[in-house]
């Protein structure tokens, strides 16, 4: 069973080096198969023109079986996304990266999903619980267990 | 499977007459839970038409319900079996990106699983995980909805799924695929992993009981035996019996089946066991605070709590003028600051009173809580008290003639002393909340000849020893704890028998007493 993350993630980045990634979204670092980084922006007329965001992914050895730990990087170049359903810590409540992740899905399909929830959206707001779930937030997103709002959004 | 029919002949000792206070419960191993199930799928196969593990899903999509079941399947069989997980939405199967050079499949019948495959069927290219992108596997799976991934994913997924998940419900990998894998899929996936196997066989137990009114799980951690109470499977039972039941594994394997208040928190109900909990949960410190620290105003009664300075108090709310030490009006005090001497004036015993009685409703629940917590806290000293009666005993039997054996009735008095403390310290919630009136009266001297019973016993066993008076305080010790198992008998019984009569009335408002 060994290596099954690192031979999964050894072909994915090199399925991006030979086809690139999808319009608006690249890869920043992937030096390891521990953590990622990408960086996304939301293509055409949207919320967020001109922001560009970065996504940080990080990968359990059981990866692709068990989701990877994604959030929106919160630096002094990227900021967390206005959207209501990311909090300002940059965690993400998305159920396909929880109850829902599929071990078919990958880091670009992960990517895709988020851009296109930012690009949907039509108000951009906190989460209503934001500063209650920032102040107990855990380091790793996949600890929390979110309740999936509504999937309008 | 031998060692399973000796532990269940075991567990059910041939019981003599049920006491008031006892239920009927029966103790099933897991085997023998098993084996309820396999009848409930046995019935809807036959019903139905469809194999085993198509029945086993389609009764735990319906939480075991079988009238439930069968009125949907009548109603409409292909939507169930959508979502049962058994067949995919649309009946053509679509070609999915996860096995898009598959060739001709076979079409989905519903109701009827298609065969695991494996090897998955021949193919030009080598066949390549969209999991693990591994094209060195050989040996591949697909549920019927031909989502094909090797042998190694599914076998990663599937335990993942059981042993970190606790999850029966086991979903395609695919994306948004509903499909579930029935029983002989898993074993495939798992292989020779028989562990996770019997764990999955468990959670399936666990499904099942907790779908069945009439059985739960015993709590004691590990415990794989299941207990059958169908006396105490309706919440309406509840207001006339306590059912402590016991899976028999061992003395610590006892619950209660109607709550998780406690595992035996008779001879009071569910409903004010739990009620009394919370209103400590809520009140005790609240309310022991409040006792030591505040007075109240003797006009308003708001709570007043000093703080420093002097004792002439103004009222906040009211701006009554009083004197803190005796509580009396202030303008009788003139200027005799901070010496109070007027503690019998007529005035300030008026004030005092008016104050008493607004506390009584303190006192008396801080009465009750007391005497709760106090036998709660002798009966976690036990522990202590048996090292200490362990040590006596082996002194007794250097000291004295007796054998080991019979120096027991020192372990067996603290036993009983455990046990009545039980009893006692709920007899305390419940008088709580009893109306006032015979009935009530009756129960407490109930309870205090337990009680003093009980103390009497436990002085006994505190008592240092004398070589010389060894055989009487055998004699005493052993007929107090005859004494006091049937004080506790009495207590337990008749408060029971009250329950079945509907003979107590509460002064507040009980689930199920309306």
């Amino acid at each position: 069973m060994a290596g099954i993350a690192s031979r999964r993630l050894a072909k994915e980045l090199k399925e991006i080096h030979t086809q690139g990634c999808p319009v608006g979204i690249q890869l920043l670092s992937a030096d390891n198969f521990e953590e990622w980084h990408l960086s996304l922006e939301v293509m055409g007329d949207s919320q967020y023109q001109g922001e560009v965001f970065a996504l940080k992914f990080r990968f359990e050895p059981q990866y692709p079986i068990s989701a990877p730990a994604v959030q929106f990087m919160v630096t002094d170049k990227y900021k967390s996304p206005v959207h209501p359903h990311v909090y300002s810590n940059g965690h993400i409540c998305a159920s396909i990266l929880g109850t829902e992740w599929s071990p078919v899905l990958s880091v670009i399909g992960v990517c895709v999903t988020l851009q296109s929830m930012l690009a949907s959206c039509k108000k951009k707001e906190r989460p209503p619980d934001n500063d209650r779930y920032v102040r107990h937030a855990p380091d790793n997103p996949k600890q929390t267990r979110f309740h999936y709002h509504d999937d309008t959004v | 499977m031998d060692m399973e029919v000796f532990d269940s002949d075991f567990k059910v000792p041939g019981k003599e007459k049920k006491k008031s206070y006892e239920v009927d419960a029966e103790s099933l191993s897991q085997a023998q839970v098993e084996r309820l199930m396999s009848v409930d799928v046995d019935h809807i196969r036959g019903i139905f038409g469809v194999d085993a593990p198509v029945a086993s899903l389609l009764l735990r999509y319906m939480n075991w319900n079988k009238e439930r079941l069968i009125e949907k399947y009548m109603d409409d069989p292909t939507a169930i079996n959508v979502d049962a997980g058994i067949s995919a939405a649309d009946e053509e199967p679509k070609v999915s990106r996860a096995a898009s050079t598959t060739g001709p499949t076979r079409t989905t019948r519903s109701g009827k699983l298609s065969k695991v495959k494996s090897p998955s069927p021949k193919r030009d290219e080598p066949f390549v995980c969209p999991i693990c992108f591994d094209d060195t596997q050989t040996e591949t799976l697909a549920l019927s909805c031909t989502h094909t991934f090797c042998a190694s994913c599914w076998n990663a997924y599937v335990t993942g799924k059981i042993r970190e998940e606790g999850e029966h419900w086991i979903r395609c990998m695919a994306e948004g695929c509903s499909l579930v894998a029935p029983d002989p899929f898993i074993q495939q996936a798992l292989g020779d992993d028989t562990a996770t196997w019997s764990r999955f066989q468990e959670l399936l137990v666990r499904h099942f009981v907790s779908c069945n009114k009439n059985l739960k799980f015993c709590p004691y951690p590990n415990c794989t035996y299941t207990v059958s109470c169908p006396a105490a499977a309706t919440k309406s039972s509840l207001s006339t019996i306590v059912p402590t039941v016991t899976c028999g594994a061992g003395p610590d394997h006892k619950f209660c089946f109607g709550c998780s208040v406690e595992s035996d928190h008779r001879p009071v109900v569910c409903a004010v066991a739990s009620m009394w909990l919370k209103k400590c949960h809520d009140d005790s410190e609240t309310a022991n605070w409040i006792k030591s620290n505040t007075k109240e105003c003797t006009k308003c009664q708001s709570t007043i709590e000093k703080n420093g300075g002097c004792n002439h108090m103004t009222c906040k709310k009211c701006k009554h003028e009083f004197c803190w030490v005796c509580m009396g009006p202030w303008t009788e005090h003139g200027t005799a600051w901070y010496s109070c001497n007027r503690y019998d004036e007529k005035a300030s015993q008026d004030a005092r009173d008016s104050q008493s009685k607004s506390r009584a409703s303190l006192e008396r629940y801080l009465h009750y809580y007391n005497r709760w917590a106090n036998h709660e806290q002798s009966a976690k000293l036990s522990m202590d008290l048996y090292k200490k009666t362990e040590q006596k005993m082996e002194e007794m039997q250097i000291t004295s003639e007796l054998t080991w054996i019979e120096v027991q009735f020192m372990k067996k008095a603290v036993d009983e002393v455990f046990k009545c403390r039980m009893t006692l310290k709920w007899t305390y919630a419940m008088a709580y909340y009893l109306e006032r009136g015979n009935p009530k009266e009756l129960f407490e001297d109930n309870q205090r000849d337990l009680e003093k019973a009980v103390e009497d016993l436990s002085e006994l066993l505190e008592q240092a020893i004398e070589p010389a008076e060894i055989a009487t305080l055998r004699q005493k010790v052993t007929d107090k704890t005859v004494y006091v198992q049937k004080r506790n008998e009495i207590m337990l019984e008749d408060t029971a028998n009250g329950f079945l009569e509907g003979r107590w009335t509460w002064n507040a408002t009980v689930e199920g007493f309306e």
